[in-house]
């Protein structure tokens, strides 16, 4: 069994930080810039912990798959970023925030993280605004903030409905300005394939030139992984197409622990699925829910009359709508944290009560607010939503209520991390989405963004100098070292055996294939018997995948169908172990529920007794099962309670 | 729906390339324009065809990857729209589609469709920040801003650097796109104390990249997906002029000092 420790220093909860801070080895500026740092990722982990190293002296070298770092995902982030401010002088302070935080995440989050997370958010608006980022601002030209999903106090920043844009151009601004400095060696347009360990510790990255087809060697004495989640597992995600999970999982395969791979998000507020050909969800904001009330009609035979179109939903009489969530939920209503909001819809949808042709929709109705404050109010708010949905559905939300489903929109679980941010593997960092550590088993509206940011403008840019601090005395790493052989070698054997395959199947047969086992069986709503099952059709998936899968094009050339082929090998190995994760965590909690643990009104039931801890897997090579490793959590300072929303 | 398209075929960037016909049989109304080209891709690789590359990634019209020229206009018929927002509605059933890549020297084709626009990059490389460093910032409440200004600042911050103004206008002008980073900029108090270093250097490295002038046919305003205003390249102008002014008094300034 492996120690997991995450090593958080020993003080009390709201002084480790500054303890931590005040005793931390540091690298001289002569000894920066012999430094060698390869971060993979440029959203807003990763282009904020590039610039932030490369401003401090190191030597960075920086890697997207996109073709600009300004393209990373992060961009589609809508609503906003919470900070502990008090501005509006509404009762919030830190430890107010990482109460939420810990709360939100259904008490599987470390506290010694999160409290770090709270503390740091202050600082982060302040880099921002600093930065030029436009933020919304109130008449007398200071910053306004609005209320976010779950929370009861307003802490959140917002650029209208284009936040991540907006943090994302200041931190790419930032990344930009050390490019030219010349302190950040920017590689696009590449594929991180593979990490290198020399003698135990990270050194490197294998990497496909996605223009060219060259494979390349880049060392360092420090990786940092900055790639996101792996929310496109499902196929069908509010994920960018080429979001994926590949430098992260051959850093599994390479040692590193992966931690509560099950822990996914689904987003309550996104546009229903239209149907066979759809590729991808969009996300509506959802701080639509301050404003917009959601129901379904009371009785199936509105709800009949709907999806044949014989009725339009504002001809549904007030008495005979059922605002389930105000219902359920009275203290709460419309702005329950997602879990319980995608829970609630899934439940009406299989109760038969979804409207939309598929069935799988609730209503999202602003007419309320619209009579209340006015269509102009609505609109400054949300105007750019609204467009986005009339062009994407063809309906006038001002009109008629919006139609919305829940989809896969955030992985909580990822790489194992220690108070420092670094992996199981010395020299492998993680950091944002990539990593597991500040969520627990569901994550709180505009909470995502200020991780990303927290991690890589002022977290790693300190731990890191604690490692590389003992690494001064090493020169740069050569790519000639034998474990750079192998690892070519490796890569490109993969390669010629997925090109040589000369199968049937396109890469997304496939895909959505595996996107459908996953969110059926390993989804909202998960059972004993229903994840055997997935493990047996993935295991089917991966050896067809193996013998019968088809990809035209050459290999030293732009060939968008081997790096899809790549991503989805390794989201089908993924799949296995996120489907052998939820089989372990017999318990509901948090953006997952577990049909087996319910309480007698059919809510969530965790179960603290046998889960409060972090599950952490340990790859034990192809065709092995892979071992799973538990860190205790300790709660001293926030007690677990059953949430509660009512 | 039926379609006929007309795609750009183009193996590499030193490949001559040309225009293929295809059918595209059996698409849905709801279909995004992508959704239609990946039902096309699969219909290809069945056939163990190579299939058509083009870029794309956030698919809800934010991350500015997506391009295209469709039937000769860039991100296709609709006002601020991107082509990934696109959908087939939009079409009229049998119609035939043109579709080729961004046409600018400053962005050159690397296959078919897709271009390579980092020449935008090195513009914002060249100016296009507020130079802070992540530490020591004071608290952000401490630079009010007014809300016009602040308004105007996020409207020209909103651009999402596709290309669509350069492949609009007939001179590859990259003026819009220089002119929303310096107007977002310069309307904050954050970024007036580099405004006259910034706009300087960032004109320059677009002109040495070889994008056009701009000669006002506004024609990239009517293509701009996030609808960024001319008016940017106007306060760009501007900012232009003075910081020559300004720099030629801090010259004689120094002279006399």
């Amino acid at each position: 069994m492996i120690n997991l420790n995450a090593g958080a220093p020993k003080a009390p909860l709201a002084e480790q930080w500054s303890s931590y801070k005040a005793n931390c080895r540091l690298v001289n500026p002569n000894n920066k810039r012999k430094l060698d740092i390869i971060v993979v990722g440029t959203g807003l982990a990763g282009a904020s912990a590039a610039a932030t190293l490369g401003q401090l002296g190191y030597n960075v070298k920086s890697f997207c798959y996109q073709d600009t770092p300004r393209r990373a995902h992060s961009i589609a982030a809508q609503g906003g970023i919470n900070a502990a401010k008090n501005y509006q002088n509404d009762g919030d302070n830190v430890f107010r925030l990482f109460y939420d935080t810990i709360k939100g995440g259904d008490y599987r989050a470390r506290e010694s993280n999160v409290y770090r997370l709270a503390s740091i958010s202050p600082e982060i608006i302040d880099l921002c605004v600093a930065q030029g980022v436009p933020f919304a601002r109130e008449y007398g030209g200071l910053l306004a903030n609005r209320s976010f999903g779950g929370t009861q106090v307003s802490r959140t920043f917002y650029a209208r409905g284009q936040t991540g844009q907006q943090l994302l151009i200041g931190a790419y601004s930032a990344l930009s300005r050390q490019i030219a400095a010349g302190s950040v060696k920017l590689y696009n347009r590449r594929d991180v394939l593979d990490i290198v360990i020399v003698d135990g510790k990270a050194r490197g990255v294998i990497v496909r030139n996605l223009v060219t087809g060259e494979i390349e060697r880049h060392s360092a004495h420090a990786v940092v992984l900055a790639t996101g989640g792996y929310g496109n597992v499902f196929y069908l995600s509010t994920n960018a197409m080429g979001s994926n999970v590949t430098p992260a999982w051959s850093a599994y395969k390479k040692g590193a622990l992966f931690a509560n791979p099950c822990f996914t998000q689904i987003h309550p507020t996104c546009i229903p699925v239209h149907g066979e050909f759809q590729s991808k969800l969009t996300l509506m904001s959802e701080s639509l829910r301050n404003d917009g009330r959601i129901w379904v009609p009371k009785a199936k035979e509105d709800v009949e009359q709907l999806r044949q179109k014989k009725i339009t939903p504002e001809q549904i009489h007030e008495s005979k709508r059922d605002y389930y969530l105000e219902r359920r939920y009275p203290a709460f209503g419309n702005l329950v944290p997602r879990d319980v909001a995608s829970r609630a819809a899934k439940e009406r949808c299989d109760e038969g009560y979804g409207v939309g042709s598929s069935g799988r929709a609730v209503f999202l109705d602003f007419s309320d607010s619209i009579n209340r404050l006015g269509a102009d109010a609505i609109s400054a708010r949300y105007g750019n939503l609204f467009q986005m949905y009339e062009r994407i559905v063809d309906d006038n939300p001002y009109q008629t209520p919006m139609m919305i489903y829940p989809a896969v929109h955030y992985t909580m679980g990822g790489l194992w991390v220690d108070y420092e941010l670094m992996t199981t593997v010395p020299g492998l960092y993680s950091i944002g989405e990539c990593n597991f550590s500040d969520h627990g088993a569901n994550r709180l509206g505009a909470s995502a963004l200020m991780q990303g940011l927290a991690d890589g403008y002022f977290v790693l840019p300190y731990t890191i100098s604690a490692y590389l601090s003992n690494e001064i005395h090493t020169p740069p790493i050569q790519t000639t070292l034998p474990e750079f052989h192998t690892a070519v070698h490796d890569v490109n054997d993969r390669l010629s055996q997925l090109k040589g395959t000369k199968g049937k199947t396109s890469v997304d047969h496939f895909h959505k294939t595996l996107g459908k086992i996953m969110w059926e069986y390993c989804g909202m709503s998960r059972s004993e018997s229903g994840l055997q099952k997935a493990l047996g059709l993935i295991g089917e998936l991966k050896a067809d995948f193996a013998s019968d899968v088809s990809i035209p094009g050459g290999m030293k050339e732009y060939n968008p169908e081997l790096e899809k082929a790549w991503r989805v090998q390794d989201f089908i190995e993924l799949g296995d172990l996120m489907v052998r994760d939820a089989l372990e965590r017999k318990e509901s909690c948090g953006g997952h529920f577990r049909e087996e643990s319910q309480t007698p009104d059919g809510e969530a039931l965790r179960n603290d007794e046998q889960f409060a801890h972090v599950a952490a897997w340990e790859f034990k090579g192809d065709g092995a099962s892979p071992v799973r490793h538990r860190e205790e959590l300790r709660f001293d300072t926030v007690k677990p309670s059953q949430r509660s929303y009512k | 729906m039926i379609f006929t398209l007309k795609i750009w075929r183009q193996k590499n960037a030193s490949d001559k390339g040309g225009l293929v016909t295809y059918k595209a049989e059996d698409i849905s109304p709801d279909s995004s324009f992508f959704e239609m080209l990946d039902q096309l891709n699969q219909q290809l690789i069945a056939k163990g065809e190579d299939p058509v590359a083009f870029d794309h990634d956030c698919r809800e019209g934010i991350c500015g990857t997506c391009s295209l020229y469709i039937n000769g206009r860039p991100h296709g018929p609709l006002k601020g729209t991107t082509t990934c927002q696109l959908h087939m509605r939009s079409f009229r059933n049998g119609e035939t589609i043109y579709v080729e890549p961004w046409r600018c020297g400053a962005f050159p084709v690397i296959k078919d469709l897709i271009v390579d626009r980092s020449a935008f990059d090195k513009i914002i490389q060249a100016g296009g920040y507020v130079s802070v460093n992540s530490g020591g910032i004071p608290d952000a409440n401490t630079i009010p801003v007014p809300k016009p200004d602040a308004d105007a600042a996020f409207d020209a911050a909103a651009c999402i650097g596709c290309g669509a103004c350069v492949a609009s206008c007939p001179n590859a002008s990259a003026m819009l796109f220089v002119g929303a980073k310096v107007s977002h900029l310069a309307l904050l108090p954050q970024g007036r104390v580099e405004a006259e270093h910034r706009v300087q250097k960032m004109v320059a490295t677009m002109d040495s990249l070889g994008f056009g002038n701009c000669s006002n046919t506004y024609a990239c305003e009517a293509e701009c997906p996030k609808e960024i205003a001319v008016t940017n390249i106007a306060r760009m102008n501007r900012e232009f002029l003075a910081a020559k002014i300004f720099a030629e008094k801090e010259k004689q300034i120094s002279f006399t000092l």
